[in-house]
């Protein structure tokens, strides 16, 4: 008579005999499996390593201008590079004036669009207004910008602007480009807002506009405000549509009512045009990377910045 | 105000504003439509351009722009699949990860003429390929990686958990389960996903200006390490830099331009349809 206990044991004694080659199978697949995880592993750290590859690329190419100009001149207000005056100040004024002429016009456009498809439109009006929104985000830039160059602009002068090529047509474009974006996100926000939300505020007698203006958007204000942010990010970066329609004139515009009707040239712009034209190794040509260093670091804050309110917001809803 | 006066005049804003959203975004197509259908002609897609760009076609553009999307496809496909795939399957919530993502929304947000700048540091100058179709297509693959890795990760993920659970409990590993269970479901989701980026690849000016476009070339490109027109930097220069250039041609290869990208955003729609329709789980 063997015990419980003995005969377990034995039994244990038998399974590990019966599972030696399966085990020696799967070390082997092991194997294989291990060497697949690290190349996918390894592909995701590739993507955190080309950033770094970007940004080396524009700091090898571009350092100089930050060590070789003196930086009360670099942000100075002259921009003549065939005179050795690199002042970036024209340019970053006319980034910053163009792309504020596009949130101007963005973001009411998009917030109301995106607030009319979320909680008004009818089904049927949805299924042909998004596909409609996703074909303005596939347009190319260059076609809108020949668009801005050859329609635009034209039609602005005949309105009376003194000439047609100013910041206001390149904030018109990019606000059309910008749309897309804010549009799908902000309305990505307000569907994640729980239907209970929009019951009860209706539910205690609050009109429809009063539920979306005081329940809804607050609920979704961090989405909202990601959508704003990510399309500024848009606009600031944006180059050839820009370039055909802004006149591309590196002065700093005039304080005033007008400013919108003056050509200006934005950092983007300035890079695209002189590029092709300078002498490789050239200050001049530092000084383009060097801006593109400066427009690398405004995406990089935007963007960094937009990821955490996504954080945030998956955040509060799990807690 | 009454609340019922502010309710009505409330939702006729918004639906206004909407319209003049949607609304210029039709007349633009149409316009261009119109102006440059009448360019078409087997001439214009097949020849290549003659007396300084005003008369003949576009085609060495036209190809230009195809040799350069499947130059991205190769860059960008197996490297955005990967990234996908590890994000959406093994991928664990850790700092690792959160770095990975961080940078995919900060590859989606850089400025498309710093990718050229980048292009020209890394692939022209350091790699030494000079301006040509293999730096383009690098450049523009590594431009197009964010779009495709999310739309891949989404359709991955989208794939039921079942799956995997039931795989993985009839013995199969948790490669053998993605290779053989995950991924052919999320195929067309995938395909989805990479026509899109490309569509958009297709369409970029600003990363092929110093790395791979041609102002005008007479023979068409024999190797990867040559110079090649591309049909958005085409339109740029003959719209801006080429004096008493014939109207009917800019319309002509802004359209095409738009055609070309606009049937490939469409047949990734319609692939996206049929598979929600298809779905049986």
């Amino acid at each position: 008579m063997i015990s419980l206990a003995q005969r377990a044991k034995r039994q244990y004694a038998e399974a590990v005999v019966r599972a030696r080659p399966i085990i020696a199978q799967n070390l082997k697949r092991n194997w294989f499996e291990w060497l697949i995880e690290s190349t996918i592993k390894l592909t995701g750290i590739f993507i955190i390593l080309i950033v770094a590859l970007i940004f080396l690329f524009l700091v090898r190419e571009g350092l100089p201008t930050f060590l070789d100009i003196p930086l009360r001149e670099l942000f100075g207000s002259r921009w003549y590079p065939i005179e050795g005056m690199f002042g970036l100040w024209p340019l970053i004024v006319g980034s910053l004036l163009v792309t504020a002429g596009s949130v101007i016009i963005a973001v009411p456009l998009g917030l109301t669009t995106a607030i009319y498809l979320g909680e008004i439109a009818p089904p049927w009006q949805r299924e042909i207004l998004k596909p409609l929104i996703e074909m303005l985000a596939g347009i190319p830039s260059i076609v809108l910008g020949f668009l801005g160059w050859i329609a635009l602009a034209p039609l602005l002068q005949d309105l009376g602007a003194p000439t047609g090529l100013t910041a206001l047509s390149g904030s018109i474009i990019l606000a059309y480009m910008a749309l897309p974006t804010i549009i799908s996100i902000s309305e990505d926000a307000l569907y994640a807002v729980p239907k209970e939300y929009r019951d009860g505020a209706l539910a205690m007698g609050a009109t429809q506009w009063q539920t979306i203006r005081r329940v809804v958007m607050p609920a979704a204000s961090s989405g909202l405000m990601m959508a704003v942010m990510l399309g500024i990010g848009r606009a600031i970066g944006e180059t050839m549509a820009v370039m055909m329609v802004t006149g591309n004139a590196a002065y700093v515009p005039e304080l005033g009512t007008d400013m919108l009707l003056q050509p200006v040239r934005t950092l983007t712009a300035t890079v695209a045009a002189e590029m092709g034209e300078v002498a490789q190794g050239s200050l001049h040509y530092n000084v383009l990377f060097g801006i593109g260093i400066i427009l690398f670091l405004i995406t990089f804050s935007i963007n960094s910045l937009a990821g955490r309110l996504v954080g945030q917001t998956s955040r509060r809803r799990r807690g | 105000m009454k609340p019922q006066q502010t309710q009505k005049l409330a939702v006729a804003i918004i639906t206004a504003s909407a319209a003049l959203v949607v609304i210029p975004i039709v007349l633009v197509i149409l316009f261009i439509v119109a102006k440059g259908i009448g360019a078409i002609s087997w001439t214009f897609l097949a020849d290549a351009p003659r007396s300084g760009m005003t008369q003949g076609g576009i085609m060495p553009a036209i190809l230009g722009t195809i040799i350069l999307t499947l130059g991205t496809a190769i860059v960008c496909i197996p490297l955005a699949i990967g990234a996908a795939i590890y994000l959406a399957e093994y991928a664990g919530d850790n700092r690792l990860t959160r770095w990975v993502r961080l940078a995919i929304v900060n590859l989606a947000g850089i400025p498309s003429i710093v990718y050229g700048l980048f292009g020209l540091g890394a692939f022209v100058l350091f790699l030494n390929l000079g301006t040509s179709i293999a730096a383009g297509s690098l450049t523009l693959g590594i431009m197009t990686l964010p779009v495709v890795i999310s739309t891949a990760e989404e359709a991955i993920l989208s794939v039921p958990q079942e799956f995997r659970t039931v795989s993985q409990s009839l013995g199969a590993t948790r490669w053998q389960t993605i290779r053989h269970q995950v991924l052919p479901h999320a195929t067309p989701g995938i395909i989805t996903g990479v026509i899109l980026g490309l569509s958009r690849a297709a369409g970029e000016t600003a990363p092929i200006l110093f790395t791979v476009a041609a102002f005008y070339l007479p023979e068409l490109p024999k190797s990867l390490s040559d110079q090649t027109m591309a049909l958005p930097y085409h339109l740029y220069v003959i719209a801006t830099q080429v004096p008493g250039m014939p109207l009917q041609i800019q319309y002509g290869t802004a359209l095409v331009l738009l055609i070309l990208v606009m049937s490939m955003t469409l047949v990734a729609t319609v692939i996206r349809t049929r598979m929600r329709r298809r779905r049986d789980w």
